[in-house]
């Protein structure tokens, strides 16, 4: 039995490593604060977002449309939904509070718990059963409705009371039979507990049975010795049974707990579709690019953080760039570059998680890794390490991309003369490419963005932070080439007020 | 018959066929008589040479097998020095090593089985116990006759057992023993019997093929498998004792399989006794060399060698290298430091070897590593060093200074003449002597005369001696004495090299380094004794 709601073909697992960059990409792109909003409080479903963004990302399109099928069903059916997830939380509490230590414990007294945890599960199941049987003609996506249905027929009415049945043999009213060979000095070896036979259960059967040879003893009232001996068989019988129950509980508790954090990401997802509604900020389904586009294309593309932050919508960007593999972006510092940049990567990977994207519409091939190469503000004062700073993370990026991954480069190998690293960045960036690798590249360095500008061969686009005709920044990007000079001088004057 | 093949020729005494001699005593002994403690030197020796502990370190682990008397043994003959040469060197033949070594693995199991048997209480244990013992000591026994005839061993040792292995083997009561255990085992394995505990009620009864509960309980919740669960077995102590209720539960079930338990009874009637007495022999005997080979492997591992010696009986000149104190060389090793080794040679009539130079600087260490030499390639093992030509010696006699007799200084003097005295009565000029700072509780003048006179005493026994002395004269007594240093390191003179050299005595050159290093100059003293 799984969820299967977040992949088609495998368990969600929120522990399984991240790649080694996501830290850093986390921070460059300030995801922590869509993470905030996401879990709404709740730091559980903090955590599966997390999860499910950060995870190297799969260049599937199915993939991403099955999510982006289920997220829809959220997003339209959220009471059910919650109530599914409601159920699974009272459920694993319900097992938490009765939990004790089996250590050391005997394998009576684990069977005995485990029986009773059962029990509570088996009513929890059944109710989950009846939930997707009544809710699922409201559904419309494959994952859903094939949980659902899985529901509906793998508990059915048959398997439910056969498990009533089990939990009723388990207490072994008509004793404990175990088979044995003669194992090592005679002593009772590969015990195997067996279900009794029809003339243990009842006097009847017994009488009508066949004569079987038989020999018996009975323990003396007073033989304390023997009664501890006896239990100690008895437990040895047990003890597989004891393990079986227990372990079935960790089965159930391990599917519940999956459905648990798989709808706690839709959950999540929700969260941040109402905040960010809710702040006016535009929001749409993105698509996948076809095969033969290697780049993206957006219109009104917001960075998630930053409207998180000011509860507001902010300005957006249109780019055409779906034939492009490179992207330069030039212009005027605090012109929204970063921001653009950050927006770019937050949309990537809400696309690749299924998610919705803060723009109009948002387009976008998918990539199997995505990187960033930001410019770093500590130790500004070394600038020779820095450079070799920066070249450590680049080789270090080098060392885990694959050839469909994403880099996104902001102001990188700006910290030497702007020849030589421009000198870095062209190969850099012509290695990366030549391996069918997508570049972002924010930078001043018109030495190189110009070399790519003379190539003329249509494979770049070229971005500008533009200006308003007043000199004010409309934070806004423009299609147009690099320009020799930047805007410092603007950005000088408005800081000290002596425009 | 009693056949011994001693000459170590290609079908010396027994027939190509195997049809030959087939009786076998000792792989340590053609002869095969009884042990002789070497009596009161052996055991000064054991105390000054350190061999308690070497031997304590050999016999580790095998303490069932009281091998400490073979130590204790010396042999005079050179023909048994060179038997137990040849069986070494079968030994250090990777296939009848292994096939000696799983041997003694078998036995060890067979005598483990059987010592539980007789510890248990139950009848029925004890009788599955002993057919247990039975089934080990018949595979035991079956593989080493395959494993030797494979093996092809060179020693005369080996080809005797060998072939008295295989008649064992071959005989028709061995086979129809091994027939019947296995006739027995697999009767035992068949039986299958349920238990059903129901209140204070036990029912045995055949198992008649009911389901596995656990695995339909396991199946029943299958569906929602997903990775590894906890593991909530719970563990059982495994004793081998039965509790009075599973002794009870294996009555019934020989009552439920009457045959299969009847047999088992009757083999431990008519079996009591299945271990051959020369086999019990080998078992032993072999641990001693086993329990030397394991020395020689730590040693080996550390990069120190071990050789044949060349013995004879009456030759003096002798010839070793790359010797060691095998006890010291243990210690370190076990502590992960180097051993310094050391070369001697005895030639013409040269008898007496005067060890002087600083203390700590290996002199004592360089005698015992001498007198254990000789003790050990007298016990017709392999000795320390890369290469050896020794006196076969009738007796390695020792005298190191004992410390526990300082209280009465008198005394102590007059037991060292007793004892010395003793050690010359039984010197030949076959005999090894070990002095050590002998003499040490008397005056400096009488400790060169008395020193002087007993060295002459030896000298005319015509016995080798090691003589550790600081008195210089002694080494330049005669031709027969020659004189060998301990040194220090040139330029780091308080550094101490263990190596001792032949050389001429030079005084107490050393002496102020190795006061400096202990903080004893006048400068040093007068700081601490001031602080």
């Amino acid at each position: 039995m799984k969820a299967h709601l977040i992949d088609r073909d495998r368990d969600f697992d929120p522990e399984a490593p991240l790649p080694d960059e996501a830290a850093e990409v986390a921070q460059d792109l300030e995801l922590d604060t869509v993470l905030d909003a996401m879990g709404g409080g709740d730091a559980f479903l903090r955590d599966m977002a997390r999860a499910v963004l950060l995870a190297r990302p799969r260049p599937d399109a199915g993939a991403v449309r099955y999510r982006q099928a289920v997220l829809a069903d959220c997003l339209a059916q959220p009471d059910t939904v919650r109530s599914v997830y409601a159920l699974a939380i009272e459920a694993l509490e319900a097992e938490r509070k009765n939990y004790f230590g089996a250590f050391g414990a005997h394998p009576g007294s684990i069977l005995h718990h485990s029986v009773e945890v059962l029990k509570m599960f088996e009513g929890v199941l059944r109710h989950l059963r009846d939930i997707a049987r009544e809710a699922a003609p409201g559904f419309r996506s494959e994952g859903f409705l094939t949980f659902f249905h899985m529901l509906e027929t793998e508990l059915d009415d048959a398997y439910l009371a056969g498990i009533d049945h089990h939990l009723a043999e388990l207490h072994f009213n008509a004793g404990v039979v175990i088979s044995a060979g003669l194992g090592e000095g005679g002593r009772g070896h590969d015990l195997v507990l067996r279900t009794p036979r029809e003339s243990d259960r009842r006097w009847l059967a017994w009488l009508l049975a066949p004569h079987v040879e038989s020999y018996s003893f009975q323990i003396a009232p007073r033989d304390e010795q023997g009664a501890r001996d006896l239990s100690e068989l008895r437990d040895r019988g047990l003890n597989l049974v004891a393990n079986a129950a227990g372990q079935a509980c960790d089965h159930i508790k391990s599917f519940l707990t999956q459905i648990r954090r798989e709808i706690g990401f839709y959950l999540a997802c929700a969260n941040l579709h109402a905040t960010l509604r809710a702040a006016g900020v535009p929001l749409a389904m993105p698509e996948v690019a076809a095969a033969t586009e290697p780049g993206f294309a957006c219109r009104g593309l917001c960075d998630t953080a930053l409207a998180q932050r000011m509860k507001g919508a902010p300005v957006g960007n249109d780019v055409a760039a779906l034939a492009q593999r490179l992207v330069i972006v030039t212009g005027a510092n605090r012109g929204g570059k970063s921001t653009f940049l950050r927006s770019l990567c937050q949309a990537q990977l809400m696309l690749q998680a299924g998610m919705f994207v803060a723009a109009d519409s948002f387009r976008a091939a998918l990539c199997d890794g995505l990187f960033t190469h930001f410019k770093r503000e500590e130790d500004a004062g070394m600038k020779s390490g820095k450079f070799d700073e920066e070249l450590v993370r680049m080789s270090a990026i080098v060392d885990r991309i694959g050839p469909r991954s994403l880099v996104l480069f902001n102001e990188s190998f700006a910290a030497t003369n702007e020849r030589e690293g421009s000198q870095v960045a062209a190969q850099i960036v012509g290695s990366l490419l030549g391996h069918g690798i997508r570049v972002v590249f924010v930078t001043h360095l018109y030495d190189f963005a110009h070399r790519y500008e003379l190539k003329a061969d249509g494979a770049t686009t070229f971005l500008r932070a533009g200006r308003n005709e007043d000199g004010s920044r409309s934070y806004r990007l423009y299609e147009g080439p690099p320009l020799a000079t930047s805007y410092a001088a603007d950005l000088y004057a408005k800081v000290f007020g002596t425009a | 018959m009693t056949v011994q093949d001693v000459d170590g020729q290609p079908g010396g005494g027994a027939s190509p066929d195997g049809s030959g001699p087939v009786e076998f005593i000792s792989i340590l002994d053609a002869a095969g008589g009884p042990l002789q403690h070497g009596g009161a030197s052996v055991e000064g020796a054991f105390r000054d040479l350190n061999l308690d502990r070497i031997v304590a370190a050999a016999v580790a682990g095998r303490e069932q097998y009281d091998l400490a008397p073979f130590f204790a043994a010396p042999i005079v003959d050179a023909g048994t020095a060179a038997w137990r040469h040849a069986v070494f060197h079968d030994l250090e033949r990777p296939a009848l090593r292994a096939a000696v070594e799983q041997f003694a693995a078998g036995m060890a199991r067979c005598r483990e089985a059987l010592a539980v048997a007789d510890k248990l209480y139950y009848a029925l244990q004890k009788q599955f116990w002993h057919h247990e013992a039975a089934r080990h000591y018949c595979e035991t026994l079956r593989a080493l006759a395959c494993d030797l005839d494979a093996a092809a061993p060179q020693s005369p040792g080996f080809r005797a057992l060998g072939r008295h292995v295989a008649a064992l083997a071959g005989a028709y009561d061995f086979r129809v023993l091994e027939d019947e255990i296995a006739a027995i085992g697999s009767a035992l394995l068949d039986i299958r019997y349920e238990t059903v505990v129901h209140g204070d009620r036990v029912t045995v009864r055949r198992y008649d093929g009911a389901e596995d509960y656990s695995a339909a309980v396991e199946r029943m919740f299958d569906k929602f498998k997903l990775g590894a669960v906890r593991d909530y077995r719970v563990k059982f102590p495994e004793n081998r004792q039965m509790d009075h209720v599973e002794a009870a539960v294996l009555d019934l079930v020989a009552r439920l399989f009457p045959d299969a338990f009847a047999r088992l009874a009757a083999f431990a009637r008519d079996h009591a006794d299945f271990i051959a007495p020369s086999i019990a022999r080998f078992e032993r005997e072999i641990q001693f060399c086993l329990c030397w080979l394991a020395l020689m492997e730590r040693a080996r591992s550390a990069g120190l060698s071990f050789c044949y010696p060349q013995l004879s009986p009456d030759d003096h000149a002798e010839d070793s290298r790359d010797g060691y104190d095998l006890g010291l060389a243990l210690k370190l090793i076990a502590e992960g430091k180097p051993v310094v080794t050391n070369d001697y040679a005895l030639s013409g009539a040269e008898r007496i070897i005067v060890v002087s130079g600083p203390n700590q600087g290996g002199k004592t260490t360089f005698a015992r590593a001498f007198g254990q030499l000789h003790y050990f390639a007298g016990l017709g093992l392999p000795v320390p060093g890369s290469a050896a030509r020794l006196l076969l010696v009738d007796a390695v006699h020792t005298h190191f200074e004992r410390e526990e007799d300082l209280s009465n200084l008198r005394g102590k003097l007059e037991d060292d003449l007793v004892r010395i005295h003793d050690i010359l009565g039984r010197t030949t000029a076959r005999s090894v002597v070990v002095l050590s700072e002998i003499f040490n509780s008397t005056t400096l003048d009488d400790q060169v005369l008395l020193s002087t006179r007993v060295l002459d005493r030896v000298m005319e026994s015509g016995a080798l001696c090691t003589c550790v002395s600081f008195i210089d004269e002694l080494a330049s007594m005669g031709a027969a004495t020659f004189s060998m240093v301990s040194t220090v390191v040139p330029d780091r003179p308080a550094e101490r090299t263990f190596k001792v050299v032949r050389r001429k005595a030079d005084g107490l050159a050393y002496a102020m380094s190795l006061a400096e290093k202990h903080g004893l100059t006048t400068a040093r003293l007068n700081e601490r004794l001031s602080a």
